[in-house]
């Protein structure tokens, strides 16, 4: 039984790796299918063809291609991605200083769905094909339907612009951040939502179900002690999967309500064809996806019995 | 706190019988009809894209000072009206609209053919095939998939040359994982079934027995699934617009228009509100076409 756990992280970080090793490439790849290249935009418009030469052949743009991807693996392990030319500072640290924004927006968007979805799948599911459970499964449905950014612009006009309770844009207190979590965790809501209801309502069928009825529980509390713990497993684990979708989509939202994360940065450095911050800025948001898919599988492993004895076989 | 603990519980069983047993007939009639609600207004859209760039006059650079930032239903200086107002140079919205619907099904219906192509071939080798191929693949799902899906489609569209092709391809890049999941799903058990192995022992080509012994069989999930990819490519796309990313300047889409109206948010939030509104409608109908496919051929939701 240890042994199959500790075979399984194993084979897990193995995957990890190699899943790392492959998101490099692949921006190496796109990198240099990119038209223009490094050392010409860090020069400028201005800059004479010996100039480029020079700049060209100091950032190795000449070197054999795989002397260049054998070099780039090289500094990509160091988290050295070069200089922003924009930004005049090393990019993988103007990406670490805005990514602590980006965390707090999807943690907080990630609680936001989390509770309500539980909350408005728990309803649903209760009693399933009831009016509360069409009405909830209408919500989800149009939830993921509207583009977040045009939802968030409607919360501005609403919020900001007509009743004046929230700012509208930028960081620095708590109500600056309500805006932007809120719409950032809409399209979540629906999901955790959805899953709950669809998990409840399966296990609703479940024999445990009636024994627990049978016994004289009242129905919240089969509900709430029986059923809900059995059906919060893959509940747990698209929390875990669904953080990487709210990395991207913070890369939207954040660009609406100015929120100085790594996302805007992103978006300005594509922009401005800023290859470094772009290239480190993906390759930190790929890591954490890998390590919170990593976190995920080991969760459900460890509170589902059945999914070790499977990775054990 | 008793009484409707009691309510509860005696309300689950009798409720539910009497619901199927009073289900009169005239609202399943019209259950028949109103599933078809969401073709109607799709056709709708289909239409708009198709015709509406032939009857709509619009000019992206032409300014009109006179005209801007016009309300709804207002008269605009040529004698028209602005049904659903003017922007902040004074062009149409409704203009705007219905050539966003264009630029968006195009987009869409492209990114979904070649995605749900490139898909379905890989998908059928990766299931039928199997071993050292489907291993490949799967291990380059796993890449492909530890960037959230339109943070590639950022990275592709914003370093290459602005233009429809390269949106097309930045979504398609992502977009077809989806369609080879379920065609690996579907022909792993087709693999086994007794006229492949037929075809198999009689030494068809494997090339023939993929393209008419299992290929068909597999349409059917495969059309379910291009309905929700097709949502999600207008999704993408207009999330790619709105951040000036992927499609030039002169091209009109929602996302383009959404974003423009931001900035006169307070003044004219007509601008903005309305691309959003075609874009959802669209969204959620063909989402419920597509829940009515996949609940028809089956195939799972992402």
């Amino acid at each position: 039984m240890i042994m199959g756990t500790v075979q399984m992280i194993a084979r897990r970080l193995l995957l990890g790796v190699f899943v790392m090793w492959g998101c490099v490439t692949l921006i190496f790849v796109i990198v240099r299918l990119a038209p223009g290249d490094q050392a010409t935009l860090s020069l400028g418009p201005d800059a004479t063809a010996d100039e480029i030469e020079a700049a060209r052949e100091r950032f190795g743009v000449n070197d054999p291609l795989l002397l260049q991807y054998v070099s780039y693996i090289g500094r990509a392990l160091r988290f050295d991605f070069g200089d922003s030319y924009r930004l005049g500072q090393p990019a993988m640290e103007a990406v670490l200083d805005r990514f602590p924004a980006t965390i707090q927006l999807a943690l907080s968007a990630m609680a936001i769905a989390v509770v309500v979805g539980l909350i408005l799948g728990c309803v649903a599911g209760g009693r399933p094909n009831g009016l509360v459970d069409r009405v909830v499964s209408g919500v989800s449905i149009s939830l993921q339907s509207f583009p977040t950014f045009w939802v968030g612009i409607m919360l501005i006009l609403l919020f900001a612009l007509n009743l004046r309770v929230l700012p509208s844009a930028g960081s620095g207190s708590l109500s600056h951040l309500v805006l932007p979590a809120v719409t950032l965790s809409l399209p979540q809501v629906a999901i955790v939502a959805r899953l709950t209801r669809s998990s409840l309502a399966e296990s609703m069928q479940d024999a445990y179900v009636q024994t627990a009825r049978s016994k004289g529980l009242t129905e919240p509390q089969v509900l709430l002690g029986h059923v809900l713990k059995n059906s919060l497993i893959p509940v747990v684990t698209i929390i875990g999967l669904q953080t990487g979708v709210l990395l991207g989509g913070s890369v939207v939202v954040e660009n609406v309500f100015a929120w100085p994360g790594l996302g805007s940065l992103i978006v300005d450095s594509v922009s401005a064809r800023d290859y470094s911050v772009v290239q480190a800025a993906a390759l930190l948001i790929a890591a954490v996806v890998v390590v919170l898919n990593l976190l995920a599988d080991l969760t459900y492993a460890r509170l589902d019995p059945r999914i070790r004895v499977e990775a054990k076989a | 706190m008793t009484d409707t603990v009691l309510a509860e519980r005696a309300a689950p069983t009798p409720r539910s019988a009497t619901i199927d047993a009073d289900l009169p007939r005239r609202p399943r009639r019209l259950g028949r009809i109103l599933r078809y609600v969401p073709h109607g207004i799709i056709a709708v859209y289909i239409v708009v894209a198709a015709v509406g760039p032939l009857v709509v006059d619009y000019d992206p650079l032409a300014t009109s000072v006179t005209d801007r930032l016009l309300s709804p239903g207002s008269t605009t200086s040529d004698g028209g009206t602005a049904w659903l107002g003017t922007d902040g140079v004074g062009r149409d919205i409704l203009d705007q609209v219905v050539l966003g619907a264009r630029t968006s099904m195009v987009i869409a219906v492209l990114t979904v053919a070649a995605a749900g192509t490139f898909g379905v071939i890989v998908g059928l080798i990766a299931g039928y095939v199997g071993g050292w191929a489907d291993a490949s693949i799967a291990r380059l799902i796993d890449i492909l998939v530890a960037f959230p899906g339109i943070l590639l489609a950022i990275v592709i569209a914003g370093l290459f040359r602005p233009g429809i092709l390269i949106v097309v391809l930045a979504l398609s890049a992502v977009g077809w994982i989806s369609f080879a999941r379920v065609v690996r799903g579907a022909s792993l058990s087709l693999r086994e079934r007794d006229w492949v192995n037929a075809a198999r022992v009689m030494a068809v080509p494997r090339r023939s027995i993929l393209g008419r012994h299992v290929l068909p069989f597999v349409v059917g999930p495969v059309v379910a699934m291009a309905t929700l990819e097709f949502a999600l490519v207008v999704l993408a796309e207009a999330g790619l617009s709105f951040l000036g990313i992927g499609l030039p300047s002169t091209s009109v889409s929602w996302g383009q228009t959404i974003a423009d109206g931001k900035e006169y948010l307070e003044l004219a939030p007509w601008i903005s509100a309305f691309p959003g509104v075609a874009l959802a409608v669209l969204v959620i109908c063909v989402g419920l076409v597509g829940d009515q496919l996949t609940a028809r051929y089956g195939g799972n939701r992402r």
